[in-house]
């Protein structure tokens, strides 16, 4: 029997995988639903398995109403041969997406017959000591943008006892906590999304994992509501782990007890902010707390809390199941092992691809993008998220890891990469980085709440003036005000699109001040 | 606009819906509007004070909670929710420029107009490599267009009509 493969990511949803399902079926073929491979300008990609060694051949782009009669052939010429022999597969080294695009993400089996659940067999075999020790070997540091050293997190909680819920007068019961940060705001990221789609069996085994290291009993996915397929998916898929005694009392026969939750956001940015994010668990208004207390010493409920973003913990399974020291040997400096670079906005082949840290932007863009979608030149790219730097088309040079970033000003954040070509006008993405900032700031600190509409305003002025350099120096100083004294990321890290945008594309503001003060004069251009 | 917890009885409804909540999850008062909105389609007036008596907290602590978070409505949802994306990685192929055109087609359709209600822009729909998105009703759309959109639209009213 031929068994063809099509995915139920909601990327590959959003351009009619269903509809290409569907129509699959009423041919009468077999249908296995998968994740997505991660090569998302050819979705639907539809694979189908030669019945003799298993290898998997593709078509790309494959529409329901070229289905109406047969299967896709090999003579078509959406024909993609041999899926893991394309190039932008091929030279990807994948831990965190192994399976990714290739499982019935919700099929335990076909989880275990890909080398599920040895990380966790592995970690239970060691103390818990040994598993830190592991992590923290691997050299793996927090994917969701700060990279904090993961091996140093979970000592810190493995070292504090557990305790009630802080107020709690009906739970006296004493925990631990292992909060995965499932928010994944950040424009041009969807790494998290899509794992979570595409293998959620592997965070789940990475955070029993956690657990089992620092003595936490309990497990929170705060997962935002913007995903509805991957919180389907990921409620399913803890449902199964249940079933299959990998969640719940004595995991996999061991002495671990763990289960975990999902709560889903509320449309709130800042609760990516892991203490907003905390707050949110908590049923409250996603503010930011001060720190000390570290979330690590005094966490959810008041109780020590491993919090980590969703392709750390993923990372854990690969890194304990091939060795820490195998995953150590690659990336450069202080970045060590893989990293998930999603290529994303004006890109002619936007998608995953998981590589050694190192590989240098250009690469990524032109190299396995293949430059701009429009085919226009490219302008600039935003690397981390709307708190990222935008780098212009000539310093595309850098290695992506966080020391060489942060050397440039810019930083790594969850690997997103969101090109734009010569239509963009960087003083208008100038401008929108405050909008956010107004938008999404939690309020709580005054550099962020008030900052970002004085920021908006002075841009106006900036934009407006056609002595601009006054309102230029204010806005240098209050982007100053927002990084030196803002409480959390939000607001001091929103300065670094403004200013990288107003050092490499000035004229984009002087331009548009020509522009605004000519039309306060009823000048007409051409 | 009359609110659906008006009477005792409805009132009794509530709280059948998030006794539960309260009784088994730790901090549940997020989640408890969030279970009013699933039933009722937005947070009706009344709401606030029923959860605030289940939860224990007072009605202020309630209504910060319930101001705070873009998700939780005060008024009932358009029938079909129309939400473009309004972050980087859609700017960068278009999403200004749709979203002004999809204001124009609603202008210029009374009936679309109706049925969408007033858009509500997103900040990233995590499909950033298929933008410009949108999100209709739950059904993510890569590539949008104004076309695209309708269809979408369409498609979800009929839906809406076949489940009646």
């Amino acid at each position: 029997m031929t068994v063809w493969f099509v995915p139920r990511d909601a990327a590959a949803l959003s351009v009619g995988a269903d509809d290409v399902a569907a129509a699959l079926e009423t041919l009468g073929e077999q249908v296995v639903r998968t994740g997505s491979r991660g090569l998302l300008w050819l979705e639907p990609l539809v694979e189908r398995a030669d019945s003799r060694n298993g290898t998997r051949v593709g078509w790309g782009n494959v529409r329901a109403s070229d289905l109406s009669e047969s299967a896709p052939a090999d003579t078509a010429n959406n024909f993609l041969g041999v899926v893991e022999e394309l190039d932008y597969l091929a030279c990807q080294n994948r831990w965190i997406y192994e399976r990714v695009g290739i499982i019935d993400p919700v099929d335990p089996d076909d989880y275990l017959s890909h080398g599920g659940m040895a990380g966790l067999q592995r970690a239970l075999e060691l103390s818990p000591a040994s598993v830190i020790e592991q992590v923290t070997e691997s050299g793996l540091r927090g994917r969701g943008g700060a990279g904090f050293p993961t091996g140093i997190k979970w000592q810190t909680v493995a070292e504090q006892a557990p305790v009630p819920h802080k107020g709690d007068p009906v739970d006296a019961a004493r925990h631990k906590y292992i909060c995965v940060n499932a928010d994944e705001g950040d424009s041009g990221t969807f790494a998290d999304r899509m794992l979570m789609e595409g293998d959620p069996f592997c965070l789940l085994e990475g955070m029993a994992i956690a657990a089992h290291a620092v003595g936490a009993d309990r497990g929170m996915i705060y997962l935002r509501s913007e995903y509805p397929a991957a919180i389907a998916v990921m409620s399913e898929a803890i449902e199964k782990a249940r079933d299959r005694g990998w969640l719940g009392q004595g995991i996999l026969g061991s002495s671990c007890n763990f289960d975990v939750t999902i709560r889903v956001g509320a449309g709130s940015y800042v609760c990516g902010e892991e203490t907003a994010m905390l707050e949110s668990l908590e049923g409250r208004r996603g503010t930011v707390r001060a720190k000390p207390p570290l979330p690590a010493i005094e966490g959810l409920f008041g109780t020590p809390t491993v919090i980590n973003n969703v392709l750390t913990i993923a990372s854990v399974p690969s890194i304990l199941a091939r060795g820490a020291e195998a995953y150590a040997a690659l990336g450069q400096e202080r970045s060590r092992g893989t990293q998930v670079f999603q290529l994303a906005g004006n890109i002619a082949r936007g998608g995953i691809v998981e590589v050694a840290f190192g590989i240098s932007a250009h690469e990524l863009i032109f190299g396995l993008g293949q430059g701009t979608k429009s085919g226009r030149p490219l302008k600039a790219v935003q690397v981390g998220g709307p708190l990222g730097a935008y780098l212009p088309a000539d310093g595309l040079q850098v290695p992506m890891a966080y020391e060489a970033l942060a050397a440039q000003g810019a930083m790594l954040g969850h690997g997103g990469l969101v090109v734009f070509d010569d239509a963009v006008d960087m003083s208008e993405q100038a401008r929108f980085a405050m909008e956010f900032c107004v938008e999404e700031s939690c309020g709580k600190c005054t550099p962020c709440r008030i900052g970002a509409v004085r920021g908006v305003e002075v841009i106006d002025e900036l934009l407006a003036s056609d002595a601009p350099e006054t309102a230029e120096q204010l806005l240098r100083d209050l982007c100053d005000v927002m990084t030196q004294g803002s409480l959390c990321a939000m607001g001091g890290l929103t300065p670094q699109p403004v200013l990288s945008a107003l050092d490499q594309f000035p004229e984009d503001f002087k331009r548009a001040a020509h522009r605004n003060a000519d039309a306060v004069q009823g000048v007409v251009h051409e | 606009m009359e609110s659906p917890i008006k009477t005792t009885e409805q009132m009794a409804t509530l709280k059948g819906l998030i006794a539960p909540i309260a009784d088994r999850e730790p901090g549940p008062v997020l989640l408890c509007l969030q279970a009013a909105q699933a039933h009722y389609g937005y947070v009706p007036e009344g709401a606030v004070a029923v959860i605030a008596e289940v939860c224990n907290v007072t009605r202020a602590d309630v209504h910060g909670v319930f101001s705070y978070y873009s998700d939780l409505k005060k008024t009932p949802p358009p029938a079909i929710s129309v939400r473009l994306c309004a972050a980087e990685a859609c700017q960068a192929v278009g999403g200004r420029a749709l979203a002004a055109a999809w204001g124009e087609a609603c202008a210029a359709d009374a009936n679309l107009a109706t049925a969408t209600g007033t858009d509500e822009p997103v900040f990233c729909l995590g499909n950033c490599a298929l933008g410009p998105a949108a999100l209709v009703n739950n059904q993510l759309i890569g590539n949008a267009s104004v076309d695209t959109l309708k269809s979408a639209v369409e498609a979800a009213q009929n839906a809406a009509e076949a489940s009646l």
